[in-house]
């Protein structure tokens, strides 16, 4: 067995393998914020919340329907993508001309009545959700055992990310939304219903958080506590990414999701802080984070 | 011979506000078809708000305004801009996120008949030139050919253009001056907002002047030199 500083190269990668989970998190969870807040200059404090849904809704589809994991990858974004548009239509539109702290405190108050409504229904503790038979079983890379089912959560995620921060930055609807993000008044003014595309931007920003809920059902349980748990760490990404920065947010998701790993196996005291002592360096350094633009 | 048909634009008794303050108090102004219409007036004027009221970006508006026979007054600006409308504002709009292209491939097609891209890059070579730089990074010349570049495409008959030349050298005054003759042969309508009055003389058959929310004359090109002395007057020039 091959040993760095002392830590065997299992344990390492072991870590990493984790850290690039985790990062694949992130990374979904802080694009859709970014997505949310650069056209809805909200900051999408219930993102936490609909990532859970995304994950309970894969499992009633399970246990009341039978619907198993791949019809839930794709049926899940779009009930609570469609949920996302309610919530847009019904309350956050009304807040278009306020300050961000509207937004916020809305978002806020929505999350622990999504949160309380699941806890009633479901109580704490987690639910199971099983690996598809499809995926189950892994792969030995030689210097370590490769979980088939956490090498599809990264490719998928990777793929998601990529193929929306694409969408955003060469297709024609991603120059509308940047556009809009810049000028909504203007770029209606055009002839494009920027209201109509607010909203549907806010229901793919949900959609993304279902996506990453349904993928991590069958790694951390289905609880209605799984999104406050990861939401804090992803606003912490955000942050250090620069809010509102889309290539930035999956860099930054994937980046401080390794680092969170590799602090595991050098320093593992400090592995549930260190994203958020890098935080605090970053905004001594650069207060608009690091991919963020201006102050 | 214009005053016969019906004007492609018409507006009456337009008022228009930004929150409390009443800006606009019964603005009337008529575009027929094919002219190209000048709004002089001083700072404050309300120029700017009219040609916004009428493409709808001031929320709180009353007044008609009709456009080829539909009453637009109540539209959201998108539904105005569908009916072939389209405006070049005074701070020109260029996207910095977007490149010189995407700039110009933005504003959606609304009617068949507006320029090809390829006629626009020979109507302005430069940005042609410049096609992946960055929007915001040409000169405020070539901004404000991409401004009026990126309306041309979509098909609108009636472009409202304000204060094309502010801030910019007399050459490239020149060259707008000959750009929107262009575009008056090519069939275009135009309302255009002009401090200038010199550069808007070359090219407006006519001119309403604004003060205070209000028009308070209405010059022929053909009358210009026997109003001279009234319009400096009013421009305060
Ligand atoms: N967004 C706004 N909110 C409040 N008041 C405004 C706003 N925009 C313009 N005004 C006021 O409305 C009046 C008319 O402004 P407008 O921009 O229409 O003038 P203008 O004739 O275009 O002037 P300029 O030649 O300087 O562009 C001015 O008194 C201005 O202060
Ligand atoms: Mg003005």
């Amino acid at each position: 067995m091959i040993e760095i500083f002392g830590i065997s190269s299992q344990a390492l990668f072991g870590q990493l393998l984790i850290g690039l989970i985790n990062g694949a998190f992130y990374a979904m969870l802080s694009l859709g914020l970014a997505v949310i807040f650069g056209m809805l200059n909200i900051i999408n404090f219930c993102h936490g919340a609909l990532y859970m849904i995304g994950a309970f809704v894969a499992w009633m589809l399970l246990n009341w329907l039978g619907i198993g994991y791949w019809w839930a990858l794709l049926i899940s974004p779009i009930i609570t993508g469609a949920l996302g548009v309610v919530i847009e239509r019904l309350f956050l539109q009304r807040l278009r001309d306020l300050d961000h702290l509207y937004g916020l405190l809305l978002t806020f108050g929505l999350a622990l009545i999504l949160e309380g409504v699941f806890r009633q229904n479901f109580g704490a503790s987690g639910l199971p959700y099983r690996i598809p038979p499809e995926l189950t079983g892994g792969t030995n890379l030689g210097f370590m055992f490769l979980p088939n089912y956490r090498a599809w959560v990264i490719v998928l995620s990777l793929f998601v990310c990529l193929g929306t921060w694409f969408a955003i930055e060469y297709t024609r609807l991603g120059s509308y939304l940047r556009a809009a993000t810049e000028n909504p008044a203007l770029v209606q003014a055009f002839g494009v219903n920027v209201s109509r595309m607010i909203t549907l931007t806010y229901g793919f920003g949900v959609a993304l958080a279902a996506i990453a809920g349904v993928l991590a059902a069958p790694i951390y349980q289905v609880s209605p506590l799984m999104g406050s748990n990861i939401i804090i760490v992803v606003f912490a990404v955000v942050v250090i990414g620069g809010m509102g920065s889309i290539l930035g947010s999956i860099v930054t998701g994937f980046g401080l999701g390794i680092a969170e790993g590799l602090t595991k196996v050098f320093y593992p005291e400090a592995s549930s802080t260190v994203i958020f002592v890098i935080m605090a360096i970053v905004l001594l350094i650069r207060p608009s984070g690091l991919f963020g633009k201006g102050a | 011979m214009h005053k016969a048909q019906a004007p492609m634009l018409s507006v009456r008794n337009l008022e228009a506000w930004y929150g409390e303050s009443h800006i606009l108090h019964g603005v009337g102004i008529d575009v027929r078809e094919g002219e190209v219409v000048t709004l002089l007036g001083r700072n404050g004027a309300g120029k700017t708000t009219t040609i916004k009221s009428i493409m709808g970006m001031v929320n709180k508006r009353s007044g008609s305004v009709s456009y080829e026979g539909q009453e637009i007054i109540s539209w959201p600006s998108n539904k105005i801009a569908r009916a072939g409308i389209a405006i070049c504002p005074e701070e020109r709009g260029i996207f910095s996120s977007l490149n010189v292209q995407e700039n110009l491939l933005l504003p959606p097609q609304v009617r068949a008949g507006g320029l090809s891209v390829d006629e626009i890059y020979t109507l302005f070579p430069n940005l042609k030139e410049r096609m992946y730089s960055q929007g915001t990074k040409l000169s405020g010349g070539e901004q404000q050919m991409l401004a009026i570049a990126r309306i041309l495409r979509t098909g609108a008959r009636l472009l409202l253009l304000d204060e094309p030349t502010e801030g910019l050298a007399p050459v490239i005054i020149q060259q707008i001056a000959v750009t929107i003759k262009r575009l008056k042969e090519a069939g275009f309508t135009i309302l255009l907002v002009e401090q200038n009055f010199r550069f808007a003389a070359t090219v407006a058959d006519r001119f309403y002047v604004m003060e205070s929310g209000r028009v308070i004359d209405e010059i022929e090109n053909t009358n210009l030199e026997s109003n001279l002395t009234k319009l400096n007057e009013y421009l305060g020039v």
